[in-house]
C-alpha cells in the first residue's frame, strides 16, 4: 500500500463541559496524498476548525492515530508536536498573525530561528521565500506598513520558509477583498503546481472549488469527500498520461 | 536550538519588548531602581561602620599580644580578676629573656595625673611607663624629637614623652623639646613628641597621653600596681604559636600549678573584634533585611507587569508556538525579558548609589562602594528577575497553542 502524507484514522475529539461530553469530532478517517490540494468545508462549529488544529498538530486527538509523513503524531507531547509544526507544517491563518514588531524579513525567519539554523543561513533563506512570493522590495517593512494581501504574502512565505510537507491556510482570503483573495488563491495553486501538498479550509463555495478534492465536514463526521471538476480534469490528464 | 542561539534571540526580543513600552518598562523598573539603590548604600554604610571600627582600634594593634590580669570582655566577675596575683616586672623579665617567637617585648603600667607646664594645668592626663621597647612594639612614630633610649630606659631618667594633644595645649607657639613639665608633684623634661594617634574606638583619646621610663614611674608613683605585658609577635601569621608559648612562659613565671586555669589573660585585638562582630552582626542582619524588602516589593512590581505582558502577548506566544516554538524557548523568552528589566533597575541603581556612596565618604563616614557590592547588586538584580519572572514566563510556557491563538 502507499504510504500517505496524512494519515487518519478514526480521529475522535472530546471535550468536556462540566458534566457533558461534546463530541467535536465522531470518528474521522481522512487519507491525503502529497502534492493534494484539498479543501475542507463546513458550516461553523462542524469541527473543521477542530480537524484543522489536529492536523496541524496544534492539538492532539482524543481517539484514533494520526501519521503524518510516516510519524505517528497522536502519540507526540507538547514539545515533539512544537519541532514537526516547525519542520512539517505552514500555517497561512486569515488574520496573518505576523508579529507587529518585526519587519518582513524577521516574520519570515522565524521558522529558521527556532529550527536552530545559522544567522546567515537564515537571512539566505528568508530573502528566497520573500522573493518567491513577490515581496523582495518590502522586505524591511513592518505589518502595519503594508496592505493585507501583502500580509497574507509574508505569512505564505513564512509558511514556505521551511520547505514543510503540508501548507495549511485556515480561511486564507477571509480578510481579504476578492481581488486580492484571487490574487493569494493563485499563489497558492502555483505552489502547488510546484510540488506542494496544500490544505485549505475555508466555508466559501468559490474558494474550495480552487481545491482539486473537497471534504465536507457536518456534525463532526465527513459528509463527503469528492473530486472537484478541476480535480477530475487533473485526473483525467493524469491518466491519459499513463 | 542551542542555547546560547536562544538566549541572543531572546535579547533582542525582549529589547524590542522593553523600548517598545518605555514608559511602563521604567516604571516597572523603579521599584528594583529603589530597591537595588538602598541594599548598596546599605552595604556602603555597614562597610565605612566596619572600617572607622577597625581605624579605631588600630592602636590596639593586629600582631599585638597583652598579658594582664584582666581579660578583655571576659565573662568572670570584675573582683575575680582584681583579685588575681599582680603581673610583676620579674615575671616581664622572665618572659622577656625565654621568649622565642616575639619581635619585641614591652612592659606597660599606667595612672592618671595632673600635668604642669609654667601657668598652664592638663588635670587627668593618662601617665603610661614603659621601656624603650614600646616604640618598637607600638610602631609609634615621632612628630618631633625621638623616644628614649635604652639607656635612659633603665636608667629611669626623667624624661618624658607627649602626645598631640599636650603639644598643643602646652606648646601652641613653642618647641617642645628640651622643656620641663611637671607630672604630679615631680619635674620630666620633654623629649619628643608622638605623632595623632586618634582615639581608641572613640572614647579613649591616645595623644593625652604622656610616657616616661617605668623605673622613674614606679619610684615615684609607687610599685604596687599591675603590669601589663605587651608582645609583638615575631609573625602575624604565626600570632597563635606566639601566644602558646607565652602562657607556657607566662604559667612558670607565675608558677600555675598544672591542670589549673591560666591566673592572667593574654589578649589581643581579636577580642574586640569578637566583641564588635557579635554587638553589629544583627544589627547588620536586619539592616539588610530591611533594604531587601524593598527589592521584594519592586520584584512583586516586575512580576505584576510581566503578567500583564504575557496576557497582552498570548498571540503572539500562540505564534511563536505555531511556528514551532518550544516551552523552554517560550519561557526563556519572558524570563529573559524580567531579567532584563530587572538588571537594568540593578544598573540604574548602582548608578544613582556610587555617587551617592562618594558624598558619604566626603561627608558622614569615610566609606567607599567595593566592587563586590556592585556585583552582589546585579547578581540580586538577575536573581529577582529570575524570581518575579519565573511564574509570569511559566504561564506563557504552557499555554494552549489552539486558545492563545484565538485570542484576541
Amino acid at each position: 500500500m502507499e504510504k500517505n502524507l496524512i494519515d487518519l484514522r478514526n480521529i475522535t475529539k472530546v471535550y468536556v463541559m462540566g458534566t457533558e461530553e461534546l463530541f467535536a469530532l465522531k470518528g474521522v478517517d481522512l487519507q491525503i496524498n502529497k502534492n493534494d490540494y484539498l479543501a475542507i468545508m463546513g458550516p461553523s462549529g462542524s469541527g473543521k476548525s477542530t480537524l484543522m488544529n489536529i492536523i496541524g498538530c496544534l492539538d492532539t486527538p482524543s481517539s484514533g492515530e494520526y501519521h503524518l509523513n510516516g510519524k505517528n503524531v497522536s502519540e507526540m507531547d507538547d514539545d515533539e508536536l512544537a519541532e514537526i509544526r516547525n519542520l512539517e507544517i505552514g500555517f497561512v491563518f486569515q488574520t496573518f498573525n505576523l508579529l507587529a514588531r518585526s519587519d518582513a524579513l524577521h516574520n519570515v525567519e522565524l521558522p529558521l530561528i527556532y529550527k536552530g539554523l545559522p544567522k546567515s543561513e537564515r537571512i539566505e533563506k528568508a530573502e528566497e521565500a520573500l522573493y518567491n512570493v513577490g515581496l523582495e522590495d518590502r522586505m524591511t517593512h513592518k505589518p502595519n506598513e503594508l496592505s493585507g494581501g501583502q500580509r497574507q504574502r509574508v505569512a505564505i512565505a513564512r509558511a514556505l520558509v521551511n520547505d514543510p510537507s503540508i501548507i495549511l491556510a485556515d480561511e486564507p482570503t477571509g480578510n481579504l477583498d476578492s481581488k486580492t483573495g484571487n490574487e493569494i488563491m493563485e499563489l497558492l495553486e502555483e505552489l502547488n503546481k510546484k510540488g506542494n501538498t496544500i490544505i485549505i479550509v475555508t466555508h466559501e463555495e468559490e474558494i474550495a472549488l480552487h481545491a482539486n478534492r473537497v471534504v465536507k465536514i457536518r456534525d463532526g463526521s465527513i459528509e463527503s469527500d469528492v473530486l472537484s471538476e478541476k480535480g477530475k480534469a487533473a485526473m483525467q490528464r493524469k491518466e491519459i498520461e499513463i | 536550538m542551542n542555547l546560547f542561539l536562544e538566549i541572543k534571540e531572546n535579547l533582542i526580543i525582549s529589547y524590542k519588548a522593553i523600548t517598545a513600552n518605555k514608559l511602563r518598562s521604567f516604571l516597572a523598573t523603579l521599584g528594583i531602581v529603589i530597591g537595588i539603590t538602598s541594599v548598596t548604600l546599605m552595604q556602603t554604610a555597614i562597610e565605612g561602620i566596619n572600617r572607622a571600627f577597625e581605624k579605631s582600634i588600630s592602636a590596639v594593634g593586629a600582631d599585638v599580644l597583652y598579658v594582664q590580669k584582666f581579660e578583655w570582655f571576659g565573662k568572670e566577675d570584675w573582683s575575680f580578676y582584681r583579685n588575681r596575683k599582680d603581673i610583676t616586672l620579674t615575671q616581664y623579665d622572665y618572659l622577656e629573656r625565654n621568649i622565642q617567637t616575639a619581635a619585641s617585648v614591652c612592659p606597660s603600667v599606667g595612672t592618671t595625673k595632673t600635668l604642669k607646664y609654667q601657668d598652664l594645668v592638663l588635670e587627668n592626663v593618662f601617665v603610661l611607663g614603659t621601656t624603650n621597647e614600646y616604640q618598637i612594639t607600638f610602631g609609634a612614630n615621632m612628630e618631633e624629637g625621638r623616644f628614649f633610649t635604652q639607656k635612659e630606659s633603665d636608667g629611669g631618667y626623667p624624661v618624658c614623652v607627649i602626645g598631640m594633644d599636650i603639644r598643643n595645649a602646652f606648646f601652641e607657639n613653642t618647641n617642645p623639646i628640651g622643656k620641663t613639665i611637671k607630672i604630679g608633684t615631680y619635674s620630666f623634661r620633654v623629649i619628643g613628641v608622638v605623632e595623632k594617634q586618634g582615639s581608641l574606638l572613640g572614647l579613649v583619646s591616645l595623644d593625652n597621653r604622656v610616657i616616661v621610663p617605668i623605673d622613674r614611674f614606679f619610684s615615684l608613683f609607687g610599685t604596687k600596681r599591675s603590669l601589663s605585658i605587651n608582645i609583638k609577635a615575631g609573625d602575624i601569621n604565626n600570632l597563635d604559636e606566639t601566644k602558646e608559648e607565652v602562657i607556657s612562659i607566662m604559667r612558670k613565671a607565675r608558677k600555675v600549678p598544672f591542670g589549673d586555669r591560666d591566673d592572667f589573660g593574654v589578649n589581643q585585638q581579636e577580642a574586640f573584634k569578637a566583641t564588635y562582630e557579635s554587638l553589629t552582626s544583627l544589627i547588620k542582619i536586619i539592616g539588610s533585611l530591611i533594604t531587601s524588602l524593598s527589592l521584594i516589593v519592586g520584584s512583586v512590581g516586575i512580576a505584576n507587569i510581566m503578567f500583564v505582558s504575557v496576557k497582552e502577548r498570548t498571540k503572539e506566544i500562540g505564534i511563536r508556538k505555531a511556528i514551532g516554538a518550544k516551552k523552554r524557548t517560550i519561557l526563556l523568552q519572558f524570563l529573559i525579558e524580567s531579567v532584563s528589566i530587572c538588571l537594568l533597575g540593578g544598573l540604574i541603581g548602582i548608578m544613582i548609589s556610587f555617587p551617592i556612596s562618594l558624598l558619604i565618604d566626603k561627608f558622614v563616614l569615610p566609606t567607599a562602594m567595593p566592587l563586590w557590592v556592585i556585583m552582589l547588586g546585579l547578581v540580586v538584580s538577575v536573581i529577582f528577575g529570575v524570581l518575579a519572572g519565573f511564574f509570569p514566563a511559566y504561564n506563557a510556557a504552557k499555554m494552549d497553542p489552539v486558545d492563545s491563538l484565538r485570542y484576541e
